[in-house]
């Protein structure tokens, strides 16, 4: 990358989003810097001119032109650096993988969300929606490694860093995704001996208790 | 020959998008109308199992679902004729978070607007009008929000022209108006005076009297 290129990401550490964005970044090999920031305590000036909308991280600062969204932000690090090429050459694949990162933001986060701020017969029935929505995505990774086929690709990086927040959902849903989706938490094992994967999974003890923080203030316990 | 299919409504602003699209670019294809409130077609369920709604486009039997994937689809693969999204990341970064703006807040709220009663109604207008704000900002001095001509995000805001419009003038409201938003109303006339959307647009008539019959029927459920 050439030296005059700034990069900087608006990150919050625990932020499965976020981290979704640093594997993109890894997988194309870029360097970049981190402002943390306190979402909860107060955000920066940078991050609320940045996003005025949403206020919300992740946030790619490209040579200060911001870029916001994290799936947004992997289709922008994607077409700006094409090499390696994450989403598939051809249009077909192409919508397909746009399909498949449409369904996972859709769903994947809001079903956990729901399993970890309920209980009883509510949490039941989310535990029930997630698991059906684990298997949706089994069936259109076929019997292919990843589900951009023989390799790593786009919508394998839209949804690895969400399964940072996937032991979470267990502790809390009774359940063991090994169990219940076989294939998918292969996916998942899979995709962890990566580097990019690797390097940038944050570990779901600390995930945990930073949920039950957010459990006290939503006053599920 | 290359086979194109598109299974939509005729009333519906989703559907209506694609057809915009595939117009601007000149190519041909078949629709299929699907009575989508009434019943699924086998097709349009073999087509899109997982979510089950319209529009699907199907093009050499290969079905794309998502009216904002058939956008991007389209613009990459019928690269003659008008772009619908500019060829800039920086750009076309912009197009996505505007037209998921559209998707996400916009269409949904004005809907609710039209739509419910009391309390949540004056709700859902305030939040409305907030979000109009926001696009008039955006407008700013282009004529289109694509610059000088039509592009992805203007198709995309193709509710707000014109369906949005006949809903909210028979639920008895103003929320859209050309003294409170000047640069919108500036941009509906623009945006429905350009052939291609004028010549496509369902008709007026018949989309009020659907729209009027299901207000009544909404009316008499709730009594």
């Amino acid at each position: 990358m050439p030296t005059d290129e700034q990069l900087l990401l608006l990150d919050l550490w625990v932020s499965p989003f976020s981290t979704r964005v640093k594997i993109a970044l890894a997988e194309k090999g870029l360097s970049y810097e981190t402002q943390e920031e306190d979402v909860l305590g107060g955000k920066s000036d940078l991050l609320l001119k940045s996003n005025p909308l949403y206020a919300k991280v992740p946030v790619l600062l490209h040579n200060g032109k911001p870029v916001v969204e994290s799936t947004n932000i992997v289709y922008y690090i994607d077409e700006t650096w094409p090499s390696p090429q994450l989403l598939p050459a051809c249009s077909y694949g192409k919508s397909r993988a746009r399909f498949w990162a449409d369904f996972i933001d859709k769903k994947v986060f809001d079903a956990g969300s729901s399993i970890w701020k309920t209980k009883g017969e509510e949490l039941e029935a989310a535990k029930k929606e997630f698991i059906d929505i684990l298997k949706k995505l089994e069936g259109a990774m076929g019997d292919k490694d990843y589900f951009g086929g023989d390799k790593f690709g786009f919508v394998d990086v839209i949804l690895i860093g969400l399964t940072t927040w996937f032991y979470v959902y267990e502790k809390y849903g009774g359940f063991k995704i090994e169990k219940e989706c076989p294939k998918f938490a292969a996916w998942i094992n899979r995709c962890k001996k990566r580097d990019s994967v690797a390097k940038n999974y944050v570990d779901p003890e600390r995930t945990y208790e930073f949920v039950g923080m957010l459990r006290k203030m939503h006053g599920v316990e | 020959m290359a086979e194109v299919k598109l299974f939509g409504n005729w009333g519906s602003p989703f559907s209506g998008r694609i057809e915009f699209a595939l117009k601007l670019k000149g190519v041909e294809y078949e629709f299929i109308d699907e009575d989508i409130y009434n019943y699924k077609s086998p097709l349009l369920l073999k087509y899109n199992p997982v979510h089950k709604k319209i529009p699907v486009l199907v093009h050499n039997g290969k079905p794309i679902c998502e009216s904002l994937v058939i956008l991007e689809y389209i613009d990459e693969t019928w690269e003659k004729g008008p772009s619908l999204l500019p060829k800039d990341p920086y750009e076309r970064a912009l197009v996505r978070f505007w037209t998921k703006f559209l998707d996400e807040k916009c269409v949904p709220t004005l809907w609710k607007t039209c739509w419910s009663i009391g309390e949540e109604q004056e709700k859902a207008k305030e939040e409305s009008t907030e979000l109009l704000k926001i696009l008039e900002g955006t407008l700013s001095d282009k004529k289109f929000f694509g610059g000088d001509s039509i592009g992805m995000v203007d198709i995309v805001a193709n509710f707000i022209s014109y369906w949005f419009i006949i809903l909210q003038e028979l639920a008895g409201l103003q929320v859209l108006t050309k003294e409170k938003f000047p640069k919108l109303g500036a941009w509906i006339d623009d945006y429905l005076n350009c052939n291609i959307i004028k010549e496509n647009l369902p008709p007026k008539d018949k989309l009020t009297a659907y729209f009027r019959a299901r207000f009544e029927a909404a009316a008499a459920a709730a009594k």
